[in-house]
């Protein structure tokens, strides 16, 4: 991995209403130099909003953005350096790719020879040096992006902003695709804020993830740790699978059917509540008794996903998924009686009062 | 169902075979097609063709061609050409910033539906109900100019130019720049908002933009619907007869001149000879209107 030469990018208390909706409600968010950090949610949460506060195509209405140190909030959006990448057919549709790749450079007053070098070098670092003078239409959707990633880092931006850009291509491209968005970041070294929908694709991607809702960020924080400690019940809900299960909290621990598991926040008074369980967190017993007991449950149905695969149980007044080796699945078809074990892994509570603040 | 044991059967509806090779029967929904313009534009333009070529005794003549070169003939051309390439330029220019108003609105917005509503009906709005529409506002007798004309603005001082070229320019206008906002409306609407911003992010501004982007995007699309308003002056008839009935300034108007003289001058091959000329320069316009739009739409 190259050394990161980035810059430290900063959103404070943006706030942007439109009319009587507020799309973003004072974030706050520090990139650090170089760092690639995935804004995730909901379509309308706020998040393709802050991204084009930063990239200046809108004007926030309380709040600043800086950039390397440098107050960027009343600078248009074509003198703040940053390179921009768009959900899909943001290339100029009359222009090659070397064109397309060199258009940043020319508005910069480059030479033509200078631009059509560096522009080639861009399209090899993108691995489409031997498509620069295809026009985009004949080019397929993976390709166009690539292009459009060659095009925003020709200018050698202090920023990078990816706006859901393998929204509109299929799966096996778009996992291709963002593996090469990933190692062509960090060949680069540019700070990055990528705007998905797709946790699979945030996860897999960033340094960090930021989980959005309501124009708020719900949690920032590294993938695993967003993924294995939600900070909200909404993160825990939108991250990943969640089985919500009856219990009752007790000295920091919650009570599902006879079995304690640990909170995440343990300072939450005693009483009933709703656990927030993953499925990966709870296990098919391969002993003890399978007629009878609060986690006994039928087998309803398996969904194979290939090394694993989930089982769906029902337990008389509710059902939980469990995500299992899809060897261990194959032992319980549907019909099959079985009996659940959770494992002690610190869960979430949701109860109709407030729930403890997100850390 | 194949029987077992037995090849599986299969058949090549649709597919005849003639001669031992097999021919398609795709064209078969092109007939109704090629009749309409066989029957309706073909045929005529070759009756009209032989007819030029023919004197009063069906006999070949090139005299028709020939006279082509009167001098009131190439008056008519030169000025039914100005007419139409000013009316063109002009309907293009008023057309293409009416419907980019059009497009900077909400996309279901009233004003466009409004809009794109009275385009449809005021590009066909021609003849004598437009020249009247004039005559009865503009006109000498006109409810506007009789009001102007009370309040010290007398349009019609110098010249009573509302039955000259320069009223025909004014009232083609009407229809010309309704047909621009309909034919140029789909370029405008192809282009995509992601590109402006796109060209800011890279450090262009909105001169930039429209230098490089949409103006080279929207250029073949201006061009082809300025040649498409020409076509449509240059063959436009009713509006300028019901307007200016003496002296036949417009080259169809020849056509009726040489067809119905009240002097007894009746030229028919003479007729289908002005009509061979403008048929010649419509169809020259078309096929370059046609060239650009399909540079059009493999952009937008």
């Amino acid at each position: 991995m190259t050394e990161r030469s980035g810059v430290e990018v900063r959103l404070e208390n943006l706030v942007r209403r439109y009319g009587t909706v507020t799309a973003l409600d004072g974030l706050s968010l520090t990139l650090a130099p170089g760092e690639l950090v995935a804004l995730l949610g909901p379509s309308g949460c706020g998040k393709t909003t802050a991204l084009r506060l930063l990239a200046g195509l809108e004007e926030a209405n309380d709040g600043r953005v800086v950039i390397g140190g440098k107050d960027v909030t009343g600078l248009p959006a074509n003198r703040r350096n940053i390179g921009m990448v768009f959900q899909a057919y943001s290339l100029f549709p009359h222009m090659v790719a070397w064109e397309n790749v060199a258009f940043g450079l020319q508005m910069r007053h480059v030479g033509v020879d200078e631009r059509k070098k560096r522009a080639l070098d861009m399209l090899e670092l993108v691995g489409l040096g031997r498509f620069a003078n295809r026009y985009a239409s004949q080019m397929s959707g993976g390709q166009q992006q690539r292009v459009a990633l060659a095009r925003a880092l020709a200018i050698q931006p202090q920023v990078l902003l990816l706006d859901e850009p393998l929204s509109a291509l299929d799966a096996k491209v778009r996992s291709r695709l963002r593996d090469e968005i990933r190692r062509v970041q960090l060949e680069v070294g540019i700070t990055t804020l990528f705007v998905t929908h797709d946790q699979e694709e945030a996860l897999a991607i960033a340094d960090r993830v930021g989980v959005m809702q309501a124009g708020k960020l719900e949690q920032l924080g590294p993938p695993t740790l967003v993924y294995s400690r939600p900070a909200t019940p909404f993160v825990a809900d939108f991250v990943g699978l969640t089985n919500r299960m009856e219990g009752t909290v007790r000295r920091g621990a919650v009570e599902i059917r006879g079995a304690s598991i640990p909170l995440v926040h343990p300072d939450v008074p005693d009483g009933p509540a709703i656990a927030l369980v993953r499925p990966e967190a709870v296990a098919l017993a391969s002993d003890g008794d399978m007629q009878e007991g609060p986690l006994v449950g039928t087998v309803i149905a398996v969904a194979f996903l290939g090394a694993v695969s989930r089982v769906t149980v029902d337990l008389g007044d509710t059902t939980v998924l469990v995500q299992v080796p899809t060897s261990a699945a194959s032992q319980h078809p549907a019909g099959t009686r079985v009996r659940l074990e959770l494992r002690p892994d610190p869960v979430l509570i949701q109860r109709e009062e407030a729930v403890p603040a997100a850390s | 169902m194949t029987v077992a044991g037995s090849p599986a059967v299969t058949t090549n509806v649709g597919r005849p075979f003639l001669g031992g090779r097999r021919f398609s029967l795709d064209w078969v929904g092109a007939v109704p097609y090629l009749a309409y313009v066989g029957l309706f534009l073909i045929l005529p333009s070759v009756i009209i063709g032989i007819g030029a070529l023919l004197d009063a005794n069906n006999a070949f003549t090139l005299d028709n061609f020939r006279n082509l070169s009167r001098s009131y003939v190439v008056k008519a051309t030169i000025d039914t050409t100005v007419l139409s390439a000013i009316t063109a330029f002009l309907g293009a220019v008023f057309g293409a910033l009416l419907a980019y108003a059009i497009v900077t609105g909400s996309p279901n917005g009233i004003l466009r539906r409004l809009t794109i509503s009275a385009s449809g009906v005021l590009a066909q709005f021609g003849g004598v109900t437009l020249a009247f529409a004039f005559i009865a506002s503009i006109g000498p007798a006109g409810f506007v100019y009789l009001f102007a004309q009370a309040h010290g603005f007398d349009f019609y001082k110098q010249d009573l130019w509302l039955f000259e070229i320069p009223g025909l320019d004014l009232v083609y206008l009407y229809f010309q720049i309704p047909l621009m906002v309909l034919v140029f409306l789909p370029a405008l609407d192809g282009i995509k908002p992601q590109w402006r911003e796109a060209a800011e992010s890279l450090g262009g501004n909105t001169w930039h933009y429209w230098r490089h982007v949409a103006g080279p995007l929207l250029f073949p699309a201006f061009l082809g619907s300025v040649l498409l308003l020409f076509a449509n002056a240059f063959s436009a008839y009713a509006t300028a007869n019901a307007l200016i009935n003496q002296g036949q300034p417009v080259l169809a108007q020849q056509i009726a001149g040489a067809l119905s003289s009240e002097v007894g001058a009746y030229e028919p091959g003479f007729a289908k000879a002005i009509a061979i000329e403008m048929i010649i320069i419509v169809t020259l316009v078309t096929v370059l209107y046609t060239l650009l739009q399909r540079r059009t739409a493999r952009w937008l």
